[in-house]
């Protein structure tokens, strides 16, 4: 017995549509066969992993912090998979932008002017580009993975963090916590709504890059170039579109936005530098960005699924005990559930025996 | 066997309400066939006719919903390959599945499944490519052999199985005429020994001249058995397409007529970019407006790597090398060259011409962004795609692209509406310079006489129309003078009057003295 994949001759429009609803679904059934077997009660587990979050005011403001990174990221991730560039290193792009956007206020912390802050914003967002340009030439030049190459460089940036935090930044107010000094308060992201809680400028970036990106794709020469050179980067070529400079540029943008998650992330939920400054962003993004569909507007939707998967597993360990690594296995499974319909919806699954048995055969020659 | 004994012409196989249904496209509707032992049978039809569909339920690659096949009179069911090659069925396909870095006997042992040693593999293919007058060095890298000797590796291959029934597929359409004549030989060698054929093509003549029965395909059905001895080309062409093709017109242009050179080759060498493409060795061409120069060449002699480089996608180190309206344009990337007026129409129409899952109005825009940037391309580089779109109903309208959507996707076209589109999108431009690669390969033959009229007009309109093509019978047709490219060298052109199939021919084969010189060269 052998599985194959054949192609199917028509897409079904309708499934195509449906799609990330029936992974979420799916991966809602496989969580509860997972609480199940854990021993825990599915329905109450599930519901304080996804309704409970959304019942309280400020909750929903921790979803607008959880979301606005995921969405940021995801964003400029969906330029380079369109590309047909498979950048898996945005949490380390996230890492050096909180870093190079960190440079300011830690080496300036008395200069106190509205414009601190933008710059911050701004090389936050150049130290993601320029650490994603590293993969991006090396692809460009020489031909490399960049699947391997900007993962790697995904732990390069965590341990140069970790150094810093440790030894040259390390806040000696702060006894022997391995910490950065706090930010001055110019150089911190203000809040939306105070009264009511935290949610800050972040995701306003994050939709306005959705917005912005969604334009980009749909609407000009530059987007249609990078969907054609993903799609048949031969036909590109003929349109006179170059391969390489997509691939910089796709690079360029995704790091950037991911440079600019990681600065708005620690000037404005955490407010210092310090050893962890992710839960994982930059790869739950990559989630993110197929369950958004690769477009902009779907992403905005998908990352406020993703956080409210951090957020509800948050509340879950404390109301039901199951421990904080559900959250990874809830994304992984999200992840499998939207790669998994996406595929069956261009591919039919088929059973294929291997040998034909010998009653088959007797079929011709006695006949 | 099980058929009746005595009767001289038995039924090898029999084929009857054969249906295969993919989706909404019934591909074979109740398809019937014969074929006789010692029989070479012809299937004639046009691309998409269900040749190939049919062809594939023979040979086990796909499973009809309908109908059933008989083998010496007797009902089998051919689930796979290997079943068809245990009743005795062989198969060449028209694109050959050999490995260039392999010998062709290591390629014979690939198809086998068996562990015989390649010494007796080697063997056998030398002793049968001798009994049937196809030469072959089995020790020969199969990166290093021309099209027609990988074909022969094919025929032996299929040989070996010792098959009844041996189906070739389009087998001369990479052949030289005199390669072609060759093949026809070891056919009729074959039919003499009582083994039956079922030969494919759409080209008439051959038909006519090698088979003695046809079955003609239309829209998936049998639209007549005959003998084509006894037909015209045109009554075969009348069942094939169901009314008459028009005849392509070319008038005669005199000397006066045509006007300055405005695509120039000089002396345009290029290296080999893999292992096994062809290096282009210093080609010289001048095509003057009005005319329409014709490149014939066996597939894989530097074509690919001419366009390639005429075209921009490879540009050259020597800026003069390629000249555009009396202006260098070898340091020219492929916008750059169609801003100076040139168009382009590589072989390859998904993937390459066009991009598959993108709209039509897309893929206007993919080769028409840099010639028509004002008209497309708002400022801050934001499409407007309602021009886009009306120029893409202007050219479906120009070219009677036939199609199922206001604006499909590329991939959702036939082959040949949507290489009218492609030509009709660098016809609409109105290009002082036209390069075409294989305008009318597998296209049918009301598009293909659109097709080339559509050449012949824009050259008589004071453009350079420059055509490269395998299919000789659309060069005679369309072209002024004829050039033929072999082992990346280009031959002068030959006026048409002074042009036959012979000469042609031989130029493919490498007959002229500068030709043989270099094909001893090592690569």
């Amino acid at each position: 017995m052998r599985i194959e994949l054949v192609k199917r001759p028509q897409r079904s429009k309708l499934f195509a549509a449906i799609s990330p609803f029936l992974a979420f679904l799916l991966t809602l059934l496989a969580g509860a066969l997972l609480f199940a077997i854990l021993g825990k009660d599915p329905i109450l587990t599930l519901y304080t992993y996804f309704v409970e979050p959304l019942t309280e005011v400020w909750s929903l403001h921790e979803l607008a912090i959880k979301a606005a990174p995921l969405i940021l990221i995801a964003v400029g991730l969906s330029v380079c998979f369109l590309s047909n560039n498979w950048n898996i290193g945005a949490e380390g792009q996230f890492t050096i932008g909180a870093i190079t956007g960190a440079i300011i206020p830690l080496y300036f912390p008395e200069w106190n002017s509205f414009a601190v802050l933008p710059l911050m914003l701004v090389m936050g967002a150049l130290g993601g580009a320029a650490y994603a340009a590293i993969p991006a030439v090396l692809k460009a030049r020489f031909n490399t993975n960049e699947i391997l190459t900007s993962l790697m460089l995904v732990y390069v940036a965590q341990l140069f963090l970790d150094w810093l935090v440790r030894g040259p930044w390390r806040d000696p107010a702060a006894m022997s916590f391995p910490q950065a000094p706090a930010f001055p308060s110019w150089a911190i992201l203000p809040e939306l709504f105070p009264s009511s809680g935290r949610a800050n400028w972040g995701i306003v970036f994050a939709v306005v890059a959705a917005v912005a990106v969604w334009f980009l794709l749909k609407k000009t020469l530059k987007g249609f170039e990078v969907r054609v050179i993903g799609q048949s980067p031969r036909a590109g070529r003929f349109g006179g579109f170059s391969t390489a400079k997509t691939i910089i540029f796709a690079f360029l943008l995704s790091g950037a936005l991911a440079g600019l998650a990681g600065i708005s992330e620690v000037s404005g939920a955490i407010g210092r530098l310090q050893p962890v400054i992710s839960p994982g962003y930059g790869f739950a993004a990559i989630i993110v960005a197929f369950l958004g569909r690769l477009n902009p507007l779907g992403i905005i939707a998908a990352g406020l699924v993703l956080a409210l998967s951090y957020l509800g597993g948050e509340a879950a360990q404390i109301a039901v005990g199951v421990t904080d690594k559900t959250v990874r296995a809830f994304q992984g499974m999200l992840l499998f559930f939207v790669l998994a319909c996406d595929t069956l919806i261009l591919y039919r699954i088929r059973f294929v025996r291997t040998a034909v048995s010998p009653a088959k055969e007797v079929s011709y020659g006695h006949g | 066997m099980g058929a009746q004994p005595g009767l001289g012409e038995a039924n090898l196989l029999e084929v009857r309400g054969l249906t295969k249904i993919f989706g909404t496209l019934t591909a074979c509707d109740h398809v019937d066939l014969t074929v006789r032992k010692g029989e070479i049978h012809a299937l004639l039809g046009e691309n998409g006719a269900g040749k190939s569909t049919l062809v594939k339920m023979l040979f086990g690659s796909l499973e009809p919903n309908a109908g059933e096949i008989l083998w010496d009179g007797n009902p089998v069911r051919i689930p796979n390959p290997s079943a068809a090659r245990r009743l005795g069925i062989g198969m060449v396909f028209q694109h050959f599945s050999l490995f260039d870095a392999l010998t062709a006997a290591e390629n014979i042992a690939l198809s086998l499944q068996n562990d015989t040693p390649i010494a007796t593999i080697a063997a056998k293919a030398s002793a049968l490519s001798h009994a049937y007058g196809l030469p072959l060095d089995p020790f020969a890298l199969v990166g290093d052999l021309s099209v027609g000797e990988r074909q022969r590796i094919e025929i032996i291959r299929c040989l070996l199985q010792t098959p009844q029934l041996i189906i070739l597929d389009e087998p001369t359409s990479v052949l030289t005429p005199q390669e072609a004549d060759k093949l026809f030989e070891t056919l009729d060698r074959l039919r003499s020994e009582g083994k039956s054929i079922l030969y494919i093509s759409h080209r008439l003549e051959e038909v006519k001249r090698m088979c003695d029965a046809a079955t003609v395909l239309r829209h998936g059905k049998v639209v007549g058995h005959c003998d084509p001895r006894q037909e015209t080309a045109a009554s075969l062409a009348r069942m094939m397409v169901g009314n008459e093709v028009q005849a392509v017109v070319r008038e005669p242009v005199s000397e006066s007529e045509r006007g300055p050179v405005l695509l120039e080759i000089r002396n345009l060498s290029r290296q080999p970019a893999t292992p096994f493409s062809i290096p282009l060795r210093s080609i010289n061409l001048r095509v003057r407006a009005g005319e329409v120069i014709g490149i014939a060449g066996v597939a894989g002699n530097g074509q690919g790597e001419f366009f390639e480089a005429v075209s921009g996608e490879v540009m050259q180190t020597d800026a003069a090398s390629v000249r555009i309206r009396g202006k260098d344009a070898g340091r020219l990337s492929i916008s750059g060259r169609r801003r100076m007026g040139a168009a382009f129409v590589p072989e390859e129409r998904l993937g390459h011409g066009a991009a598959p899952r993108m709209r039509l109005s897309e893929n206007l825009l993919l080769s028409r962004h840099a010639t028509d940037g004002q008209a497309f391309v708002g400022s801050g580089g934001v499409v407007k795609a309602g021009a886009i779109d009306a120029a893409a109903q202007r050219i479906i309208q120009a070219m009677d692209v036939r199609k199922s959507a206001r604006d499909p996707e590329a991939s959702a076209l036939s082959g040949g509406n949507l290489q009218k589109f492609i030509v009709g999108r660098e016809l609409d431009r109105r290009p002082s310079v036209l390069v075409v690669n294989q305008p009318t390969w597998g296209v049918d033959a009301g598009a293909a006489a659109k097709i080339r009229q559509a050449l012949i007009g824009l050259a008589r309109a004071g453009s350079a129309v420059l055509v490269i093509s395998q299919d000789l019978d659309e060069l005679f047709e369309i072209s002024d003078a004829i050039a033929v490219m072999h082992n990346g060298e280009l031959s002068q052109p030959l006026p048409i009057a002074e042009a036959t199939y012979e000469k042609i021919g031989l130029l493919m084969g490498g007959a002229e003295p500068g030709h043989a010189l270099h094909a001893t060269e090592p690569a």
